[in-house]
């Protein structure tokens, strides 16, 4: 289809004002979260509803043009990283919390819905919605589903994946499905609710998100241990783990790090070589008595200070001062590279170790704040784009951390998804046979590779379907559902 | 299969699996009354994958069986060549328990694996009834099986975290990893979760594991119909009470809730008071013993060859009194006496219906699932067990909806030439 025709049809369908055609437009929607990466879409469409989505991508399967579905852009692996020839579908006026339903501990909303708004609308119920990820200000719960977004929370309560329960989804030939039970749990058949969460958009658009809520703890407690050096955090980390609780969150950051920050927003952390922030939550008998334990064991572990929050607003204060990490680098450093990676809990000792030598290696300083108690790690590689070489060395010197994490046992991303930044090193971590066999899943759900094209895979599998123009498959016309 | 290639083809997976590891299939190896013609019990990965991709070859319909505890899921095959047990590949990869982490061969019997965590104070948080008759994690995975803890530790989706399968053609694939956060890849951990053997063999499975509680403590109460039982869930499901499990124990006549308080000792006693006092108001609160939380426990499978019709009811948490009620309208009007147990936080029952003919329980069924699918969107009525007169009219798993092409498309990547458990899964695929 030309572009005119395109843009004409789009607009018959949401109207002129839901239609981004011009090139200045356009370029505001060229990058995701990952700003190294950027490329102008052909168009940018902003539906307002489910019925709009699907009429949108029925005409893109028909002509054939590939599309990617953006929420708030926030990611950090370039997975809305929008493709030259193809339409961005921005879901961001989607934003409506559909229904709220205490009893069943659930809440049903559309995609562009910002996660922070799920957890105030129902608050004064006793409720919350538990993935918390650092950008749950503005990321939306489409895109937290497409990546499976974690959180600092999610060492107890899980990912994004264990709290969606249900999601309508428009695939990629136009057709609407509904995944997962949604209210009803353990729905029959194969888990496509599970496997479409995480899939990074390339196996279709959900319009309408069902939710679990979980209800508030009797009790939180948060503490702020400083430590000589990240070693010595470490010890108390597998101490608690160790000793069998649970904490709703233990974060680490070392003394880079704790200086952006409190360069950034002064929450007041102690000058440490690393400090941990612990928080249990749960009954009040349980986390006062594990909370003591915790105490005594950061103390054993020769931490040189530890700060228990009184009351909400010096917790709030310790989070602020983890949850500037990222944004905070950019105070000490004209700019700075964001790695994800995982290591088995009980190796982190060693890889900080071999972190901190590769740093050393490329003479450049890197920055550590991770989620400790599960093994994710987020390194921040500085460096000063101004001069030659650097980003280029910036980015191999955080290749080369996230093969350690492999090396050790790991992952290639823990939260940020792989996308289009680290799509590339994928057979690092699978096999072709396993990266064959993930593309099977593609193949049943999106054969004609039109959902988000070119991320998550360095290669695109075949799918075997007939060559020429793009049409509806024998099966779908002939209302395949009715015989199924 | 031609019947005159059944000698050449033992010949064959002999060679592949090992003399010892093969045999002819007897009657005891039978699905609803369909016999295989051999069983073959790989010993390692390799084996599995070529034996996988020498049967797919030959057309040979596969059945995968881990300690065969559920074989009466699903519809009857419509063929059925070569059992492929995992009998030999049992062991534990990789645990490093500072990791809270699992790595293990499908074989092993959750049993096993749980006797081992918990020599380090740790534990799967997965307790499916069949435990006890020896279900080994890969079925366990396979039929997304769960018992009454999901209500703190989720179910199979929730806990793993890595998997290894075999696919028809002998591709050996894996996905995940043994790090409980990682986003990389599609994860098949979960379409294979519930798969029923319908798209390959799994070969492994890595989970994350808790931390094994230190204190226990059962209460029950008996409410005095199914609407205070309904209230009395709704009460410690809204309070801050974190209960491991919440069952409904429920007959003609009435019956029991108990919840399950897990922990350390001092957060267990304090729980115990707030949930007895939600739930005095619906009877006198006791504190069971183990032995008879034992006994109550969770539904034992019924006898093999018995009439009992098991069906799993997924509808809404907080509709567990209407359910109830459907449920014990339907035995009633059919002249069946109900056995009912459930996940009552968690929207799950297992009803069991028996004492009738074929057409009350046929009757029966067919009530339950229209009046759960109309009443509560997204729920389902899937057949457990059932003579086999019965599965045979009714459909096991009731209809697969709007996803229904899209699960077909799934099997038909997977399993190209429809050799894996064909006729089984839903849809009868």
């Amino acid at each position: 289809m030309e572009r005119e025709k395109l843009i004409e049809t789009m607009e018959s369908i949401l109207g002129p004002q839901g239609v981004v055609s011009e090139r200045e437009q356009l370029r505001t929607y060229e990058c995701d979260g990952l700003m190294n990466y950027r490329v102008i879409p052909e168009l940018v469409v902003l539906p307002e509803n489910a019925e709009q989505v699907q009429r949108i991508v029925a005409v893109l399967y028909d002509e054939g043009v590939p599309f990617v579905a953006r929420g708030s852009g926030t990611g950090l692996s370039g997975g809305a990283l929008p493709v030259a020839s193809g339409v961005l579908i921005v879901l961001a006026r989607m934003r409506k919390i559909l229904e709220v339903d205490i009893p069943n501990q659930r809440v049903v909303v559309e995609p562009g819905v910002i996660n922070l708004w799920v957890s105030q609308e129902v608050a004064d119920e006793g409720y919350y919605y538990a993935p918390d990820p650092a950008s749950q200000v503005v990321s939306s719960i489409g895109g937290n589903l497409a990546e499976n977004s974690g959180g600092v929370h999610c060492l107890k309560y899980g990912f994004t994946t264990n709290h969606v329960l249900g999601a309508e989804v428009v695939l990629a030939d136009g057709s609407v499905v509904h995944l997962g039970g949604g209210k009803a749990p353990d729905s029959p058949g194969y888990d496509l609710l599970g496997s479409f969460v995480g899939s990074e958009g390339t196996l279709g658009i959900a319009t309408r998100i069902t939710l679990r809520l979980c209800r508030k703890p009797e009790s939180v407690r948060t503490l702020l241990a400083a430590f000589e050096d990240t070693e010595g955090a470490g010890g108390a980390v597998s101490g608690i783990i160790g000793s069998g609780i649970v904490p709703a969150a233990i974060e680490m950051m070392d003394s880079l790090c704790i200086q952006a920050v409190e360069t950034a927003v002064a929450p007041g952390f102690p000058d440490a070589g690393a400090v941990l922030i612990v928080e249990l939550d749960g009954p009040e008998a349980e986390v006062e008595q594990q909370f003591r334990q915790t105490i005594e064991i950061c103390e054993a572990n020769d931490a040189s200070e530890v700060r228990v929050a009184e009351d909400d607003e010096e917790r709030a204060l310790f989070w602020k001062g983890r949850k500037a990490a990222f944004a905070a680098m950019g105070r000490i450093s004209n700019d700075y590279y964001v790695q994800d990676g995982v290591v088995p809990r009980t190796e982190l000792p060693a890889v900080l170790k071999k972190i901190s030598d590769l740093g050393a290696q490329y003479g450049m300083r890197v920055a550590n704040v991770f989620h400790a108690g599960d093994g994710n790690l987020h390194p921040l590689v500085l460096y000063d784009n101004a001069v030659e070489g650097e980003a280029e060395k910036a980015e191999d010197l955080a290749g080369d951390i996230v093969f350690v994490c492999l090396e050790h046992g790991g992952s290639l991303t823990g939260e940020h998804g792989i996308g289009e930044d680290k799509k590339k090193y994928m057979p690092k971590m699978f096999t072709s046979e396993d990266m064959d066999t993930m593309q099977l899943l593609r193949c049943a759900f999106d054969p004609h590779g039109l959902s988000n094209p070119g991320k998550l895979f360095p290669t695109p599998r075949l799918c075997g379907e007939r060559p020429g123009p793009y049409q509806m498959h024998p099966v779908q016309k002939a209302g395949l559902a009715e015989n199924f | 299969m031609a019947a005159t290639g059944t000698n050449v083809h033992v010949g064959q997976i002999r060679s592949i699996v090992g003399d010892a590891n093969a045999r002819e299939a007897t009657e005891n190896d039978a699905i609803d009354g369909v016999a295989p013609h051999f069983v073959a019990e790989p010993e390692s990965v390799e084996d599995l994958s070529r034996l996988m991709s020498f049967a797919s070859g030959e057309g040979l319909a596969i059945a995968p069986r881990g300690a065969g505890t559920k074989l009466s899921i699903g519809n009857p095959p419509s063929e059925l060549d070569l059992v492929v047990g995992t009998a030999n590949l049992g062991g534990i990869i990789e645990y490093v328990p500072g990791d809270q982490v699992v790595r293990v061969e499908a074989g092993i019997s959750l049993e096993d694996l749980q006797e081992r965590l918990e020599s380090e104070d740790q534990m799967l948080g997965l307790d499916p009834p069949e435990k006890r008759a020896g279900a080994t994690v890969g079925g366990i995975v396979a039929t997304n099986s769960s018992g009454p803890r999901r209500l703190r530790y989720g179910t199979v989706r929730d806990l793993i975290i890595g998997i290894t399968v075999v696919l028809p053609d002998g591709t050996v694939a894996k996905a995940g990893s043994k790090v409980v956060k990682n986003v990389a890849g599609y994860d098949l951990s979960k379409l294979f979760t519930g798969s029923v053997g319908s798209a390959g063999v799994i070969a492994q499975a890595n989970f994350r594991l808790h931390p094994l509680p230190e204190a226990a403590r059962t209460l029950a109460v008996e409410p005095g119909g199914t609407r205070e039982a309904g209230e009395a869930a709704q009460a410690v499901m809204h309070s801050q009470a974190e209960p491991s499990a919440m069952e409904l124990h429920w007959s003609a006549d009435g019956g029991t809730l108990t919840v399950l308080l897990e922990g350390i000792e001092a957060g267990v006693s304090a729980q115990s008071e707030t949930v007895t006092e939600l739930l005095s108001s619906f009877g006198e609160v006791r504190t069971l013993t183990s032995e008879e939380a034992d006994a109550l426990g969770p539904q034992e499978p019924p006898q093999v060859g018995g009439d009992e019709v098991v069906l799993k009811v997924s509808a809404y948490p907080a509709a567990l009194s209407e359910v109830l009620d459907l449920v014990l309208g339907a035995a009633q009007r059919g002249g069946l006496w109900p056995r009912i147990t459930g996940h009552a936080g968690s929207g799950v029952l297992f009803a069991g219906l028996s004492g009738g003919a074929e057409e009350a329980l046929v009757g029966a069924v067919e009530e339950v699932r229209g009046a759960v699918l109309r009443g509560y969107p997204g729920g389902s009525v899937v057949v457990h067990e059932a003579p086999l007169a019965v599965k045979q009219r009714v459909e096991a798993w009731g209809p697969a909806g709007d996803k229904g092409p899209l699960i077909r498309r799934v099997k038909e990547r997977f399993d190209p030439g429809g050799t894996m458990n064909p006729g089984r899964f839903i849809g009868g695929l």
